[in-house]
C-alpha cells in the first residue's frame, strides 16, 4: 500500500511540522479555537438552560433547537458568514459558527438534566424554605450535573469537527492540512491531515471518557 | 453578461428572483444529486445496520465491540472521514456515500439495538409459546416492536446525512454543497443562500416524510393518548449520546 508509506513519509518529515502552515501551528490553532469556543458556548448556553430548566419554561425550545442544529449544514453557515461583514475578521466566521453549533447540545442536555431532577427532592427543598436561587445552585444543579457535563462532552466533539470544516471556508485549524492537500492533489497529505484530525477528535473524546471514569460518583450520576 | 442596471444578480443581492429563474437547471441537478447521495447512503446504512443490530442482540458479547466501533467512527469529523477514504475510492460519489454510510451506521445500530432490547421478555416468550421460530419471531414480533426507536434513529440519520452531503463538495460530489463551494469562491451571495435554504428544506421535508411513514406503519402507537415522537423517551443515555449533531 504505497499511499500508507507516502502518508508515513509526510508525517515523519520535520519540514511539515514547523512554520505557519506546519502541523504544530495548526494543531495549536485547532486546540485554541476549540477551548475558547467551548468556554464561550458554555457561558452563553448554560445560564440560559439552567434558569429555564429551573423555571420549567421553554422546554419545546430546548428540545427542538438540537433538531434544528442538525438540519442546518455547518459548511453552509460558514460560507454564509464568510460573505457577511463578519467575514472581514480573520477567524470571525469560524468562531461564530463554532459557538452556534456548540450551543444546542449544551442547552438541550442542561435543560433536560434540570427537568429530570426528582420533583420530590425539589419540593422537599422548597419545604425546607430554600429560595429559588438556593434550590437552583444547591439542589437542582448538583443533581443535573451528569447531564450538563454530557452536554459539554458532546459540544466539545462537535467543536473539533466544526473547526475542521472551517478550513473549507478558509479558517485555521488542522483541516487546513487536508484542504491544502486537496489543492496540491497530494493524497498523502490529505490522508495525513485526516489522520491527525481523527486522532485529535478521538483524544478529546478519550480525555472526557477518562475524566468521567475518574470523577467521583455524584458527578457520574446514574451512568 | 449584459445585465440591466437594476438586475439583482449584478448587484449581488442575497435574495434574487432572477437567480432562481436563470439557474433553474443547475439548482435542479444539484438537488437531484443531493437526494441521490443522501437516500443511497441511508439505505445502504440501514441494510448493514439491521444485521449488525440483530447479531448484537442475539450475542450479547458482540454488542460492546459493535457499539464501540460505530461510536469511534462517529467521532471522526466528516472532512477527515472523506479524506481517509480517498485512497480507497478516489474523487468519486462513492467516496461520499461510503463516508455517509459509516456515519448513519452509528445512529441506526444504536437505535435499532435499543428498540430490540426494549421488547418485553414476556412478549418474546408468548410468541415462542405460540410456536414462533427465531426468524418469524424476529420478523413478526421483535422488529415491529422496535420500529418506533428504529424510525427515530432513521430520522436523525437522514437529517444528518442531508446536511453532511454538503461537505462532499471537497471532492466535487456535494449536491447543493457544490453550489455553496462555488459561490464561496466567487462571492455569489444569491447562490450560497439559495443552496443553503434548499438544504434545510430538504432536511425538514425528509424528516416530516419519515415521521408520516412512521405513523402509517406503527398504527398501534397512536392508540390512546397522543404521545411524543419516539426517541424522546426510553433509556436516557442511549438516546442522548446519539443526539449530538454531526459535522
Amino acid at each position: 500500500m504505497s499511499t500508507l508509506a507516502a502518508t508515513w513519509h509526510w508525517l515523519t518529515d520535520p519540514a511539515h511540522w514547523s512554520g505557519d502552515d506546519g502541523v504544530r501551528h495548526r494543531l495549536l490553532q485547532h486546540l485554541v479555537l476549540t477551548v475558547v469556543c467551548l468556554f464561550l458556548s458554555c457561558l452563553i448556553a448554560l445560564p440560559v438552560a439552567l434558569v429555564l430548566g429551573h423555571l420549567g419554561k421553554g422546554g419545546a425550545l430546548a428540545v427542538n433547537i438540537s433538531n434544528v442544529g442538525r438540519a442546518v449544514p455547518t459548511f453552509a453557515v460558514l460560507v454564509l458568514l464568510l460573505l457577511t461583514p463578519v467575514g472581514r475578521w480573520g477567524e470571525g466566521p469560524t468562531v461564530v459558527a463554532l459557538v452556534l453549533f456548540a450551543v444546542p447540545p449544551l442547552l438541550t442536555n442542561a435543560y433536560v438534566g434540570m427537568r429530570e431532577v426528582d420533583r420530590g427532592v425539589v419540593q422537599a427543598a422548597r419545604g425546607m424554605g430554600m429560595t429559588g436561587r438556593q434550590m437552583l445552585l444547591r439542589v437542582e444543579l448538583p443533581l443535573a450535573l451528569p447531564m450538563v457535563l454530557n452536554g459539554v462532552r458532546i459540544a466539545a466533539v462537535q467543536l473539533v469537527a466544526t473547526a475542521t470544516i472551517a478550513a473549507l471556508a478558509g479558517g485555521g485549524g488542522l483541516g487546513r492540512i487536508i484542504t491544502a492537500g486537496f489543492n496540491l492533489a497530494s493524497t498523502p497529505q490529505v490522508v495525513a491531515g485526516a489522520l491527525l484530525v481523527a486522532v485529535f477528535a478521538l483524544v478529546v473524546e478519550g480525555v472526557f471518557e477518562i475524566a468521567e471514569r475518574m470523577a467521583p460518583g455524584w458527578v457520574r450520576g446514574g451512568r | 453578461m449584459t445585465a440591466p442596471p437594476d438586475d439583482c444578480l449584478a448587484r449581488n443581492e442575497w435574495i434574487c428572483g432572477a437567480y432562481l429563474s436563470t439557474r433553474r437547471q443547475i439548482l435542479l441537478d444539484a438537488v437531484v444529486q443531493h437526494l441521490q447521495l443522501t437516500s443511497l447512503s441511508v439505505l445502504i446504512g440501514l441494510l448493514i445496520a439491521l444485521p449488525l443490530a440483530v447479531l448484537a442482540r442475539r450475542w450479547g458479547w458482540a454488542a460492546g465491540p459493535v457499539l464501540a466501533v460505530t461510536t469511534i467512527l462517529y467521532t471522526i469529523p466528516s472532512l477527515a472521514m472523506f479524506s481517509l477514504l480517498l485512497p480507497l475510492y478516489g474523487l468519486s460519489a462513492t467516496l461520499v456515500v461510503a463516508g455517509l454510510v459509516l456515519y448513519s451506521l452509528t445512529l441506526l445500530v444504536r437505535n435499532l439495538l435499543a428498540g430490540l432490547r426494549a421488547v418485553p421478555q414476556e412478549t418474546r416468550q408468548a410468541a415462542r409459546g405460540l410456536g414462533y421460530g427465531p426468524i418469524r419471531l424476529l420478523l413478526a414480533v421483535e422488529l415491529p416492536l422496535a420500529l418506533p426507536a428504529a424510525m427515530a434513529g432513521l430520522r436523525i440519520a437522514t437529517v444528518s446525512a442531508v446536511s453532511l452531503v454538503t461537505v462532499g463538495a471537497i471532492v466535487g460530489f456535494g449536491g447543493l454543497g457544490n453550489l455553496i463551494y462555488a459561490g464561496m469562491n466567487t462571492y455569489f451571495k444569491a447562490q450560497v443562500l439559495t443552496a443553503s435554504v434548499l438544504c434545510v428544506l430538504i432536511a425538514v421535508a425528509a424528516d416530516l416524510l419519515l415521521l408520516g411513514v412512521q405513523r402509517l406503519i406503527t398504527p398501534w402507537t397512536r392508540a390512546g393518548r397522543a404521545r411524543a415522537p419516539a426517541g424522546r423517551k426510553g433509556p436516557r443515555m442511549r438516546v442522548s449520546r446519539a443526539r449530538a449533531g454531526r459535522v
